[in-house]
């Protein structure tokens, strides 16, 4: 694990994981999305509606597992130091984003003809715009830091820290009472019939493969650019 | 020389700083278990009753063979129960949502009344967990549970 700290060695590993991942991402969930909104049947109660669930689940789950993401770089960057965990943090966060907000739109749509309201600040809802602004704030800390050259430290610091909203945005259905259902897949059991799980699971998976394929490119265009920097700093010493 | 390494040294405080924070977090998380919470359920409310006028959330389950349309013809009245046995009778005028059936769950705004009805100005309906096709409504319980085995196999 640690030689892919190495950044030549970890670039090398990169340059062919960054298309496989993002080419079977892409077929996978292409080809779920095809299958869950035009070959699944509709649901007993919600009819055509079930199948915003297909762009919603996968949304929420990367917008969670982007920023544990974040929190576990920021956990080995703060612990072993190595810059490539760093990079790896403000890598995963504007996709983890994207995918959060993705999640609140959809779900809003959803919520309109199901519940019979775009919002309500119930503890699942509200915890998971919590993640939005978190997101946000990172991004504005990771950039300022990498900008003023000052210690990617802090913002490091603020992912670990953010990290206790996921477990509670996980609990939230379960702790209280709430408007928004509980989960429908559990360790082993699933509420889902197959005929609704099996393009989920597939599309989830394929979503998820494109997330890891987009941080890995974004990993490298950031490594590119302190690369180029420090290349124009060292011509610009030897000007002088 | 410290017998320490400093990334070890790192690695603890880092991990106690997480076990501090999550626990702070968790105690955070208890004290609002009531604030937080979207609704009252049946039982909390015929337990602990909110005064008459005061604005609350009822959510629970639409108790089947409940639901009536009273004389105005845009009035409903039904009630609502949990798995406590709690009953609390509701009543609402308007629109309700596509979701909202007997047997489904639901939550209503508005208040209680002096004759322990609650009064809703608005029906929100909630979904369970369940996805279920259309053609596989009409199975009985025991097919069903059949169907759901099948489906969680693989997945243990």
């Amino acid at each position: 694990m640690h030689g892919y700290a190495n950044p030549t060695r970890f670039l090398s590993l990169a340059s062919w994981l960054t298309p496989l991942l993002l080419a079977s991402g892409a077929l996978l969930a292409a080809g779920a999305l095809y299958w869950g909104l035009f070959e699944v049947p509709p649901d007993r109660l919600m009819g055509e509606t079930v199948r915003i669930l297909y762009v919603h689940v996968p949304s929420v789950w990367l917008g969670m597992g982007g920023w544990t993401a974040i929190a576990l770089s920021s956990l080995a960057f703060l612990v072993w130091r190595h810059p490539l965990a760093a990079i790896a943090a403000r890598a995963s966060a504007l996709p983890g984003m994207v995918f959060t907000a993705t999640g609140l739109a959809t779900g809003s749509i959803w919520g309109r003809p199901t519940w019979g309201a775009w919002w309500v600040w119930d503890g699942r809802l509200t915890s998971m715009l919590v993640l939005l602004f978190l997101y946000a704030g990172y991004i504005a800390l990771a950039q300022a830091a990498a900008r003023d050259g000052a210690s990617s430290r802090i913002p490091a610091i603020f992912g670990l820290v953010g990290a206790v909203n996921i477990p509670i945005i996980n609990r939230s259905v379960v702790w209280w009472n709430s408007l928004h259902q509980p989960p429908s897949i559990t360790m082993g059991k699933s509420a889902i019939d197959a005929e609704f799980l099996v393009p989920l699971l597939v599309g989830t998976l394929g979503f998820s493969l494109l997330f890891g394929g987009v941080v890995l490119a974004r990993m490298r265009a950031l490594i590119a650019d302190y690369q180029a920097e420090a290349r124009l700093r060292r011509r610009a010493m030897e000007a002088h | 020389m410290s017998l320490i390494k400093p990334k070890h040294q790192r690695l603890v405080l880092v991990a106690l700083a997480l076990v501090a924070l999550v626990g702070a977090a968790l105690m955070a998380a208890w004290a609002l278990r009531n604030q937080a919470s979207y609704f009252y359920l049946p039982s909390q409310m015929v337990a602990d009753p909110p005064q008459p006028g005061q604005a609350v959330r009822l959510g629970g389950m639409v108790e089947t063979g409940s639901l009536r349309t009273l004389a105005d013809g845009v009035t409903i009245s039904f009630v609502v129960g949990d798995d406590k046995g709690a009953r609390v009778p509701v009543r609402y005028s308007g629109i309700t949502p596509d979701l909202f059936v007997e047997g489904s769950g639901v939550v209503a705004e508005g208040s209680l009344g002096a004759d322990g009805t609650f009064v809703a100005e608005s029906l929100l309906a909630k979904h369970d967990e369940n996805y279920v096709p259309r053609e596989l409504q009409e199975m009985d319980e025991h097919q069903a549970a059949k169907m759901a085995e099948e489906t969680t196999v693989g997945l243990e």
